[in-house]
This record gives structure tokens, C-alpha cells and sequence, in this order.
């Protein structure tokens, strides 16, 4: 099959154009819609090809919006909800967390509201505490939710394809951060996300690292200085947290027998310590060779200043020390 | 509204003998909004209630044995005994849901009419709406929102003067709800929401024209509930201004008394008639909460059942 050549963004706007090109149920709103520059180019155009009716641009009213995207997924629709920061959809809370995710069971199994929620972490250049945070630990604690977060160009796209067509209420989380990598991919087509999960993205014996998001691309950055000195990771992306479908996991790890994550989030109750607990409720502890470990973002709001935000973030080289640290070899 | 009223009066002895466990918030009083609307809609339409929504689902699908059976948490009932008396569901005769967070169902009721709007399908979506949920941010994004987008929404206003136990005086600098419509550039009428009869022409008007030219719609309709905000009581005690002499003048308004001394006036109904039907309604009522107390809660195993769909 031809391959054609995408970025993790572009891989999005193909997903768009794929599921509103096949399904007419499938619609777009939210804010920026019509100034695309708003999502970098994962919506370049759309507005103009598939009409104004069917990509919306809205007020400044998420709740409003959201709200309204779980209501029309009520009636033969798929909406897609967008928000281009993560920290505005927090207006949203209540469709999101007291409606959409309780939707099907308050009503005894009779509706379901099929509505993707993407919204997108966009973070650094000092844009300071209100416009940088990854909240996926959030929405991950809520049952009736299905968290995804791709970090890979062929999971931008065909994760997003699975989020939409799922009958399920979908919280979709992109990362700005993410959007330069590139691939080669063949043809878009229907993906079902009730059988995606945790996905081992490389092999290895040495130690098991479980990120997320942007981490596991930090973690795949890792990779070669990694093995210069010896240690070879087997790297496993969550892709999935909500349900989490953890399995993989611990199998990883009764053969490596050593385990880091890594979270683009928050340390304290972030996603890091559901995964280090369910390995720690499952395997035999005595399997374990050392201490598992976390790295994620220190307990703070985004600082502002680029100088704190190099500190802020963790980057290759700082994880690498911590899993030479964490292996002994420090 | 008499079986309804009745209904509602079986619900208030369940809650107070012990049978009900949870929470049920009672419309007495209140009845003639949702038939009064209800007359109007098409099984298609979308309806969707909030904490208070007995009448709302009642009056678009008379069956109080679903209802009785979901109050008191029963397979038979109309959300399978996973919503209770606060998470109502009946798609098949339009209403689409009821949930208790104040405002909360707005938002969706919007997007139902968005959906409808874009199936060109000429049905269209009903949010009730208390008093109360009128100071939550979300309600006035929503009416901005719909007469934006030109969407067939039609907002009831169920004006009962209280949100929970607090008058309308202590919350807002003015009790005329509808004033927010003018905001929004959207039709709306004040009434009063004691008339069925006019509830049923003077809403027949606006939904009549919605359904044509696709545009929202508010309709204010003032009210009073007998009982307190939730149970049976009638919480002259902890209502901030709400006392004894007002429920007894809002009583002689009662909807259902007003339509049938109308109705004798008119030399279409009598006391005979009314006797029959009332004692009719008791039998029937009395037959179904007996059967629904009979009936099944829903088995433990089924915990985890439809947290997501289709999953065990």
C-alpha cells in the first residue's frame, strides 16, 4: 500500500478529513475553528472544505459548547468537541465529568453519548501556570470516560479515528509538543478503540519504562544514549489510561524486573502512581531488583520564565539520570 | 395533572413511610406547565428535565408504574433502577433525560436542537428550567449560544419563586426570569403557570412558529410547589420566606382545581364526573406501586454493568 509522508499534526488533519469525508454524523466545534492557527495545523482549512455548518466556531462558552456536543451526541450525531487548551476546558466540567461519564449508567445502559472531547496540552514558551497544564489524571479517575493520549504520528491519527467512532464519551488529549515528529503511513481507516491499549513501542530486558504522551517521546529520545551505556528499556506507551488496561505492564516487568515511568503531569496523584500501583498490587515484590521510580513534573504550576521552565520540564538528559540512578549505575 | 398530582401525593407517603431510600423532589403544585407543553410535542421532540422532572416525564408518558418502580429502585423502571427519582429516562416518548445538577441538562438540551437542526427534521429540543438555575453562568451561554445558531430550542421557565429553600428576593435583583430573553434577542411570554389552557395555546403559538423558522423560544410560567425543595415536608421551617399563608393562597390557585371549575362552568364536566375519574386514578395508582414494590432491584452482579457501553 502507498505510504505518504505526515507530521503527528498533519496525521490529525487527516483523521478529520477522513471521518468527515465517511460519516455525515460527524461534526466540529469550538473555539478558533475558523483561525485554525489556534491548533497548529491539525485543522488547516477544514472550515473551508466541509462548511461552516459542519466546522464551528463558537463563543467564548465552553461549558456552553461541551454541553452542547454531549447533547447532540444524544441524537445520531458525533460531535467533535474541541478545545485548543486544556486549561479553558475546565469551564466544561460539569458536561464532561457529571453528565457525559455517568451518562449511560444513570440511565441503565439506554443512551450513550458517542462524543469525542480533544483537547490539546500546549505548553512552554513562557506561557506561564494558566495555559500549560496536562490534566489526563483527571479525567483517567473518572469511570465512563475513555482517556487516549497518542504520542506517536500513526497514533495521532488513527487513535483519534477510534476515539470518534466509539459510542463511548472519548476525552482525545494532543500535545503541541509532540506535533514536529514525522512517519510514513498508509491509507486512513476505521480503527475501533475498544480493543487499543498500552502498546510496547520497543523491546528490551534491561528495564521497563511506562510513559505517556510527550513522555514516551522523551522516553524514545532515550533510547540510543541509553543503550551506549549498556542499558537496553523496553518502552511501553499508555496510549489508553482510561480504562486502563494495565496487563502488558506487569508482564513487562516480571521480565525486566526494574520499572520507571514517566508522566508529562504531575507527581502527586498524578497518572504515574496508578501505574506504578497496579505492577505494585500484582507482581510478587520480591521479582523486584530495585525501587520503582517516578519522573514527573515537580509539584508546582507552571512557572513563566524560560530559565524555571527548563528546570520545570523534564527533558532526555535528566531522565536518563534518573534511570542510571535508579539502576545503580550512578 | 390528576394522575400525576396523585402520583407525586403516593411518592410523598412512600418517601415519608420508609419505602423510597433517596431523594425525591416534588412539582405539586406545579403540574399544569409540563402538560400544558407537553400537549404540544411530537414523540420526536427532545425533552430533557432536571432534579424536579416527576410531571416532565409523566406528562409525555402517563405509565407512573415505570415511574414508582424507578423511585424505588427497580429493573421495571424507566431508567432499569440504575437513576431513581432524580435520573429519569424515556427516550421512546421523548424525553431524553433528567439529571439533577442545577442546569446541568441545558447545555445537552441545546445540542439536541443542534442536532436537529442540522438533520432538518423540524423537531425540536425542551430544556425545563427552574428559577434557580437562571444564576448559573452556563444558562445564559446557552440562550447567547441558540439565538446565535438559530436553534429550535424552547426554554420553560418553571418560575416556582424558590431554588431549594431560598425565595427568588434573596437570589435576584428582579423575579422576572424572562428578562434574560431580551439580552439574547429571543421571542418570549410571561404567564401564569397555574392555566394549563393557556400554557397549551400561548405555548402551541411560539412552538408552532419555532418549528418553522428555527429559533429558540422562552416561556416563563409562574408557579408555586406545595412541598419543600426535597421530600415531603413542606419546609415552612427552613424556607427562607416561605410561610404557612403563602401556601395556602398559592393553593387556591391549584391548576387542576381552576381547569375543572372551568370546565363545570363551561357545562362540560361535573362533580360526578370528576368523583369517577379521581377514584379511577386511585385504583390505578394503588395497583401500580403495589407491583412495582413487588418487583426486582437490579443484582449485584450488574455493578459495573453500562459504564461504558455494552461493557460487564
Amino acid at each position: 500500500m502507498s505510504k505518504k509522508r505526515f507530521n503527528y499534526g498533519t496525521a490529525i488533519l487527516d483523521a478529520f478529513e477522513y471521518l468527515l469525508d465517511k460519516y455525515p454524523e460527524v461534526f466540529v466545534i469550538g473555539q478558533g475553528l475558523w483561525s485554525p492557527w489556534y491548533v497548529g495545523n491539525t485543522m488547516t482549512n477544514l472550515d473551508k472544505k466541509y462548511g461552516k455548518n459542519r466546522v464551528i466556531d463558537t463563543p467564548v462558552s465552553e461549558s456552553a459548547v461541551t454541553g452542547a456536543g454531549v447533547g447532540a451526541s444524544l441524537c445520531g450525531m458525533r460531535p467533535i468537541v474541541v478545545h485548543p487548551r486544556m486549561d479553558f476546558m475546565l469551564y466544561a466540567m460539569d458536561p464532561i465529568v457529571n453528565q457525559a461519564a455517568k451518562w449511560s449508567y444513570m440511565f441503565g445502559g439506554q443512551s450513550n453519548p458517542s462524543v469525542t472531547i480533544r483537547a490539546i496540552i500546549n505548553r512552554g514558551g513562557e506561557q506561564g501556570a494558566q495555559h500549560s497544564q496536562a490534566l489526563h489524571a483527571w479525567f483517567a479517575h473518572v469511570p465512563g470516560l475513555r482517556v487516549v493520549m497518542p504520542s506517536s504520528v500513526e497514533d495521532a491519527r488513527d487513535l483519534f479515528i477510534a476515539s470518534v467512532l466509539c459510542d463511548d464519551p472519548v476525552i482525545f488529549i494532543d500535545d503541541r509538543w509532540l506535533y514536529d515528529q514525522e512517519d510514513e503511513l498508509t491509507p486512513a481507516k476505521d480503527v475501533v478503540l475498544e480493543t487499543e491499549g498500552p502498546k510496547i513501542v520497543k523491546t528490551g530486558k534491561d528495564i521497563t519504562i511506562v510513559a505517556t504522551g510527550y513522555a514516551t517521546f522523551l522516553a524514545k529520545e532515550a533510547i540510543n544514549k541509553l543503550e551506549k551505556i549498556g542499558i537496553n528499556p523496553e518502552i511501553i506507551d499508555v496510549r489508553v489510561l482510561n480504562p486502563f488496561d494495565y496487563k502488558k505492564i506487569i508482564t513487562s516487568v516480571q521480565k525486566t524486573k526494574n520499572l520507571a515511568v514517566i508522566d508529562p503531569g504531575w507527581l502527586s496523584c498524578g497518572f504515574s502512581a496508578e501505574i506504578l500501583s497496579r505492577v505494585v498490587e500484582n507482581i510478587d515484590p520480591s521479582l523486584l531488583k530495585t525501587t520503582p521510580r517516578r519522573i514527573a513534573l515537580p509539584d508546582s504550576p507552571a512557572p513563566t520564565s524560560k530559565i524555571l521552565e527548563d528546570e520545570y520540564y523534564p527533558d532526555v538528559d535528566k531522565i536518563i539520570f534518573e534511570i542510571k540512578q535508579l539502576l545503580g549505575e550512578l | 395533572m390528576i394522575t400525576i398530582r396523585k402520583a407525586e401525593q403516593k411518592l410523598a407517603f412512600g418517601k415519608e413511610k420508609g419505602f423510597i431510600e433517596g431523594p425525591v423532589h416534588l412539582g405539586v403544585g406545579q403540574e399544569a406547565i409540563a402538560v400544558g407543553i407537553s400537549e404540544i410535542l411530537q414523540m420526536t421532540d427532545r425533552v430533557f428535565g432536571a432534579h424536579r422532572s416527576h410531571s416532565h416525564i409523566l406528562s409525555l408518558n402517563l405509565d407512573v408504574y415505570k415511574l414508582f418502580a424507578e423511585v424505588l429502585g427497580k429493573v421495571t423502571g424507566f431508567s432499569r433502577g440504575m437513576g431513581g427519582s432524580m435520573h429519569l429516562y424515556d427516550k421512546d416518548s421523548g424525553f431524553f433525560g433528567s439529571t439533577p445538577i442545577v442546569a446541568g441538562t441545558v447545555s445537552i438540551a441545546v445540542g439536541a436542537a443542534l442536532a436537529a437542526k442540522m438533520q432538518k427534521n423540524k423537531d425540536i429540543a425542551v430544556a425545563y428550567i427552574g428559577d434557580g438555575a437562571f444564576e448559573e453562568g452556563v444558562v445564559h451561554e446557552c440562550l447567547n449560544f441558540s439565538s446565535l445558531h438559530n436553534l429550535p430550542i424552547l426554554f420553560v421557565i418553571e418560575n416556582n419563586l424558590f431554588a431549594s429553600h431560598m425565595n427568588i428576593s434573596q437570589r435576584q435583583p428582579n423575579n422576572k426570569i424572562s428578562r434574560f430573553s431580551e439580552a439574547n434577542e429571543i421571542t418570549y411570554k410571561l404567564l401564569d403557570g397555574n392555566n394549563v389552557e393557556l400554557i397549551y395555546k400561548e405555548s402551541k403559538e411560539l412552538v408552532d412558529s419555532m418549528r418553522e423558522e428555527n429559533r429558540p423560544a422562552v416561556i416563563e410560567l409562574v408557579t408555586y410547589r406545595w412541598y419543600g425543595h426535597v421530600d415531603w415536608r413542606e419546609d415552612i421551617d427552613v424556607g427562607v420566606e416561605r410561610s404557612k399563608e403563602d401556601i395556602e393562597n398559592w393553593k387556591k390557585r391549584d391548576p387542576i382545581a381552576r381547569l375543572s371549575k372551568a370546565m363545570k362552568e363551561m357545562g362540560i364536566w361535573s362533580s360526578e364526573k370528576n368523583s369517577a375519574l379521581e377514584k379511577k386514578i386511585n385504583n390505578n395508582i394503588e395497583l401500580a406501586w403495589l407491583s412495582a414494590l413487588d418487583d426486582k432491584a437490579p443484582e449485584a452482579k450488574l455493578l459495573l454493568n453500562n459504564v461504558y457501553k455494552d461493557s460487564e
